[in-house]
């Protein structure tokens, strides 16, 4: 299938920003937040707006982790990763996602590391799609992930 | 009349199934024919409490937690309503030891109001403070931030008068507020709390920050880790706007502020102000080289005031009950509090605001009740992952930016991160140049080429391949980051990593000197 040259939610995102100031961060995030991703067809239509080259665009976009250029699965999982969060098993809670996920099919769901949610009080924290877990035992990783696959 | 049910909407109780309670709390009280009013407040700050709920008595707000959503028949049964006895009744929540042993000032509101009603703001002194800098001068109000001693909350101490004042004494008609929301630390979580539980004092102390400088325009840069936080700012940005507490004409006064929420992108440099301005801009997030100082060419080459959350939520209350009121808490040149956070292996986790001066064995022990492992504590991570660890040796020392200087430490953002004893801290070091090699911005290369060298040098060290000569590369490599890098984020990586190595050598399998057997010391 060939990529359209024009989408028509990123020309209604890019008229929605027009005139703002330092306008790229926001309208990247209005196309992730419609489409799940930045494909390289709003990349161009981005830069033509702008008036900047694809690379330029295309830079911002690689630079910033929240960021992603496929698209994405069903369902995200993301656990911190960092210091507080390692002082309460997030790396045991990891290799524990990470096989338990190995039985799901594929693209149903991605599994990232995360730097802070900022519930570091609360450690382990996760985040599943948009809902935010924290104090997360093994055994509470596979409650909520049979959840997340009855589409609760 | 009905009776009033607080249950929080902070990130850290939704976390832990705090709507869940919320909802069965509502079908309960419908199903018994009770008529009850919920509020969703900020946290009290009891991270180990959460879901918290509270209740208003005659006596006074009645503390229950944790709260799972099984316990709610129970509760009712129990007529907690009134503030009946339950296993989980902490009694009235003013009372309780962790919250009434604090110094709330930035967070006197957090937990107590409904964080989007500004009639809960202006009924808990909110607003004071801007209607005391509508009427004094420009420069009065940068002098009343400069006598109380308060000092950039975001990490790196400064002043925060002596910035504003810079920018207030910079030309041009064009000028800008932006507020450092970025948060990147791990064990931080105050300017979440702050954003989600009382909003509208960011929003005060931005706009009297913009009738300081003379700037029309703000910003507040979120991370994009907190979506919670910024729908509440958005909320009560609307609700200020409508009030005329922002827009063209403040309070009648013909003055204008506005304000922005802008969200990050996931990219830990762009908490350094000069990559945040780029990111704002709408670029990578690569730090600027300095001279010019933001204060003097910023946001769109503007003259700029940066600062963190807590900094700009801290000057209401400066400006309502003055400069010397504020300054009267703290010690040397540390004046007034933080809010410390209390978080990783410990058992009664939290946020602790006091007067500098107290000590992080009184935070870990006194409030905190010891590891949440019930093992000892070994090492203790101050001011988030460019902090150093400190030992035990070190827990006594008072709190403050030039006693912690003298230890080779710093307090940041108030972050505190416990370690057990099970902790590895070879591989904790190792994860701080790890962390620095992803985020670098890449622009010098001690910061990039350093810390990419230094997982290498941690990985022989670990494997123990050539250990002694790999530790004296490991020491050379930090020394040329601290002394090399451009900011902070190269500069300081050295911090946990030379104090993890100083502090427990033999966790790098280094033998302690040890003048009974001789061992011997790299
Ligand atoms: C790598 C790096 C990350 C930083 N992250 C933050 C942050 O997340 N929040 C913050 O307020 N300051 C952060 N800072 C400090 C800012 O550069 C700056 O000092 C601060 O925003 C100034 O505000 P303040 O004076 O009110 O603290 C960071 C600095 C560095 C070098
Ligand atoms: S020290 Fe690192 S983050 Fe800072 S400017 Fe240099 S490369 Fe960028
Ligand atoms: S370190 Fe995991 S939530 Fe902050």
């Amino acid at each position: 299938m060939m990529s359209p040259s024009h989408s028509e939610p990123v020309t209604s995102i890019l008229a929605a920003h027009r005139g703002q100031p330092g306008a790229l961060l926001p309208i990247l995030h209005a196309v992730q937040d419609a489409l799940g991703y930045v494909p390289d067809y709003a990349v161009a239509q981005i830069a033509n707006t702008l008036n900047l080259s694809r690379a330029e665009v295309h830079g911002v976009v690689t630079f910033y982790h929240h960021f992603r250029i496929t698209p994405p699965a069903s369902h995200t999982i993301q656990i911190c990763c960092a210091e507080a969060c390692q002082s309460m098993g997030a790396e045991r809670l990891t290799r524990h996602a990470e096989k338990s996920l190995a039985q799901v099919s594929e693209g149903e769901c991605e599994l990232h590391p995360v730097y802070c949610l900022g519930l570091c009080a609360n450690s382990p924290a996760m985040m599943i799609d948009d809902q935010l877990h924290a104090r997360v035992t093994p055994e509470k990783f596979d409650r909520l992930i049979k959840k997340m696959g009855d589409g609760k | 009349m009905s009776i009033t049910v607080f249950v929080p909407r902070d990130s850290a109780a939704l976390a832990m199934n705090a709507n869940a309670v919320a909802r069965d709390i509502l079908a309960e009280a419908q199903r018994r024919n009770i008529k009850i009013k919920l509020v969703r407040n900020g946290s009290r700050g009891m991270m180990w409490l959460e879901p918290l709920i509270e209740v208003q008595t005659a006596q006074g707000r009645v503390a229950y937690g944790p709260v799972e959503s099984g316990d709610v028949r129970a509760l009712f049964d129990a007529d907690f309503l009134h503030g009946g006895k339950h296993k989980l009744n902490l009694g009235l929540t003013g009372e309780i030891p962790y919250l009434k042993k604090q110094e709330r000032l930035t967070f006197a509101r957090v937990g107590i109001t409904d964080p989007v009603s500004l009639e809960d703001y202006l009924a808990h002194n909110g607003y004071r403070g801007l209607r005391k800098a509508l009427t004094l001068q420009p420069a009065a109000i940068v002098q009343q931030v400069t006598e109380s001693g308060l000092r950039g909350r975001g990490g790196a101490a400064f002043p925060t008068g002596i910035k504003w004042n810079t920018v207030l004494n910079a030309a041009g008609p064009q000028k800008y507020i932006v507020c450092n929301a970025d948060e990147g630390d791990s064990g931080t979580f105050s300017d979440r709390m702050m954003m989600e539980g009382d909003p509208f004092v960011l929003i005060e102390g931005m706009t009297i920050a913009g009738l300081a400088v003379g700037a029309a325009q703000g910003y507040i840069y979120v991370r994009s880790e907190y979506p919670h936080a910024i729908s509440v700012l958005n909320e009560a940005i609307a609700v200020a706007q409508q009030a005329d507490y922002l827009g063209a004409n403040i309070l009648g006064s013909e003055k204008t502020f506005t304000l922005e929420v802008r969200k990050a992108a996931g990219a830990y440099v762009c908490g350094e102000e000069t990559a945040l301005l780029e990111s704002l801009e709408g670029k990578r997030g690569i730090v600027r080289a300095k001279p010019p100082l933001p204060a003097l060419s910023g946001l769109f080459g503007k003259p700029t005031v940066i600062n963190n959350v807590i900094s700009l939520a801290t000057v209401p209350i400066i400006l309502d009950k003055g400069a010397a009121f504020y300054k009267d808490y703290g010690m040397g040149r540390s004046r007034g509090t933080l809010p410390f956070q209390l978080a990783g292996n410990i058992k009664h986790g939290g946020l602790i605001e006091k007067a500098f001066g107290v000590t992080l064995r009184e935070l870990m022990y006194e409030f905190g009740g010891g590891s949440a492992s019930g093992r000892a504590i070994k090492a203790v991570q101050v001011g988030g992952p460019l902090g150093a660890y400190l030992p035990e040796s070190q827990w006594d020392t008072p709190m403050d930016y030039e006693a912690y200087a003298a230890l080779w430490a710093v307090l940041g953002h108030g972050g505190i991160v416990v370690h057990d004893d099970t902790a590895d801290l070879s591989k904790l070091a190792r994860y701080a140049m790890k962390f620095c090699a992803v985020e670098s911005c890449g622009k010098c290369t001690p910061c990039r080429i350093g810390a990419t060298r230094g997982v290498e040098v941690m990985d022989k060290i670990i494997a123990d391949q050539d250990r002694h000569a790999q530790i004296g590369l490991l020491r050379d490599l930090c020394d040329t980051m601290l002394n090399g890098s451009m900011c902070a984020m190269g500069g300081m990586t050295p911090y946990p990593v030379l104090s993890a190595l100083n502090h427990f050598p033999q966790d790098f399998g280094i033998v302690k000197k040890d003048p009974s057997t001789g061992g011997h010391h790299v």
